[in-house]
């Protein structure tokens, strides 16, 4: 019988009595010490995550760089060896595959990282995309291990462990140096709205970095974060998610992740739909709100304005940071009025929330 | 750790008896599960809750969970506190997190909820 997938650092998760969940086939941690409690951690100090669930893809071969500007909306070609871009990738049809992001290692070699959920789709979806392009790809997932330190004195807490200036990595690139002398790949990236790193290293060292990096960072407060407060930093800090905010039947564009899709690049999978979407007028949009009446919205409820039913909730939750109740919503583009009220459907009762600007943290 | 002067249902609520004024909450292990509580939903004083039925919900950062009522009987008090402060469920479940009091027609229904040794077998026995 087949269990569950764990990461490398399974028995770590339950030495700090980790709450564990099935996360799409994989058993992670939901919370340790509790969701608010490192929520704040992380944009106060410091915290850790294990992200080795991801999915990382190896593209390549001479026409790597061809091949990932047909794969993706964004542009590539900007990208320079160690720089890093974020982008959706498309289906014809504009609705997105999944969201990931690109490292150059050079012109021939391209390292992408997909999301858990989605690594095997996306896997066979870029074999597919390989035709004629003189390229290989290769699913290299089980090899690595990927912790996530995230918080104002992530840098300071690594730094301490690191023998390379780690002040010199600025934001959306990589380098490859040692952590408690084990060689990574270390990135200025992340998933919470806050400053620090993402960090993949082979997969039998994982344990070591992930002991090492809480043991240092002890003093500070830095401790083990689960996939609850995950959740909550990215949804503050309006990050999208894969099933909520972006998805098969959702473009880059009604996603308000337009800013990644450049038209006026040589033609990629979902241009040309994308392009008659852009023209037509993009019908629905995704909205910040916040509760006004007594409620939390939460993804898949339904929203109404005068008993019509408008769209959805993408996500949704109490905010430890805002302390209040807030959500992300797809409504009729037409509807998208800030400060306008409409209703959110919360087991069938109509409570109001109010539209407010969706950026609802940034990080000062 | 669970006061032994209360009454324990399987939906991991308890009941303090006062004459035929009972205070409900849910236990120090429903709030241990539930994680952090954000919201919390209960009824208006004067409606009546029914034994088996769902009196109101608690919700955690991820998950909403239904309050069980282990009897029936009519709302006379209401602890609005847990409204602006949901967290008392997690610090204080069995004092200044209880949520309804109730004025119970059948005092006898109380019988079938389990003593705090019954429960506590019963809760190392769902965690087996």
């Amino acid at each position: 019988m087949v269990g569950p997938k764990r990461t490398p650092l399974y028995e770590e998760h339950k030495v700090a009595k980790a709450k564990l969940i099935d996360f799409g086939g994989w058993e992670m941690p939901v919370q340790y010490a509790g969701v608010i409690e490192e929520h704040h951690a992380v944009r106060q100090k410091a915290g850790l995550f294990d992200t080795s669930h991801m999915g990382e893809i190896d593209v390549r071969g001479k026409e790597a760089l061809a091949y990932v500007q047909r794969l993706i909306t964004n542009d590539a070609s900007i990208l320079h060896d160690g720089k890093i871009l974020y982008s959706p990738m498309c289906y014809p049809t504009g609705g997105i595959v999944d969201d990931l992001l690109v490292y150059r290692y050079d012109s021939e070699h391209f390292f992408i990282v997909v999301n858990a959920s989605n690594t095997d789709k996306d896997y066979e979806w870029m074999l597919q995309q390989v035709n004629d392009f003189e390229v290989s790809v290769e699913n290299v997932s089980e090899q690595y291990v990927q912790l996530a330190l995230q918080g104002p004195l992530a840098e300071t807490i690594l730094q301490r462990i690191s023998s390379i200036d780690l002040s010199k990595i600025i934001y959306y690139t990589f380098t490859h140096g040692d952590i408690d002398d084990v060689p990574c790949l270390i990135s200025r990236t992340g998933y919470t709205g806050e400053d620090g790193f993402e960090v993949y290293c082979s997969a039998e060292f994982g344990p070591q970095l992930w002991r090492k990096i809480l043991e240092v960072g002890a003093g500070d407060g830095v401790q083990p974060i689960g996939l609850g407060a995950r959740d909550t930093l990215r949804f503050e800090a309006r990050l999208p998610l894969y099933g909520n905010e972006l998805g098969r039947e959702i473009t880059p564009l009604e996603a308000g992740i337009g800013f990644f899709v450049k038209l006026d690049k040589e033609d990629f999978v979902g241009k040309e739909a994308l392009q008659a979407q852009k023209k037509q007028g993009v019908p629905r949009k995704l909205v910040g709100l916040e509760m006004v009446g007594r409620g939390i919205a939460r993804s898949h409820y339904p929203l109404q304005k005068n008993g019509e039913d408008i769209g959805f909730v993408t996500s949704g939750s109490f905010s430890p940071t805002l302390n209040k109740n807030i959500a992300l919503g797809m409504i009729r583009a037409d509807l998208a009025v800030q400060g306008d009220v409409l209703d959110v459907m919360i087991r069938g009762k109509a409570v109001q929330a109010k539209i407010i600007p969706s950026l609802f943290y940034k990080r000062v | 750790m669970n006061p032994v002067e209360l009454k324990y249902s399987k939906d991991h609520d308890y009941a303090r008896v006062s004459g035929n004024i009972v205070t409900f909450g849910i236990t120090e292990h429903a709030q241990e599960s539930l994680g952090d509580v954000v919201f919390v939903e209960l009824p208006d004083e004067g409606t009546t809750v029914s034994a088996g039925k769902s009196y109101g919900t608690v919700e955690s950062v991820k998950a909403v969970s239904d309050i069980m009522a282990s009897i029936s009987g009519k709302v006379v008090e209401v602890n609005t506190e847990v409204f602006d402060s949901p967290d008392l469920l997690n610090s204080d479940p069995y004092g200044e997190g209880w949520l309804i009091k109730v004025e119970v027609d059948d005092l006898s229904l109380l019988e079938t909820m389990m003593s705090v040794a019954e429960y506590e077998a019963f809760v190392a026995e769902e965690e087996h």
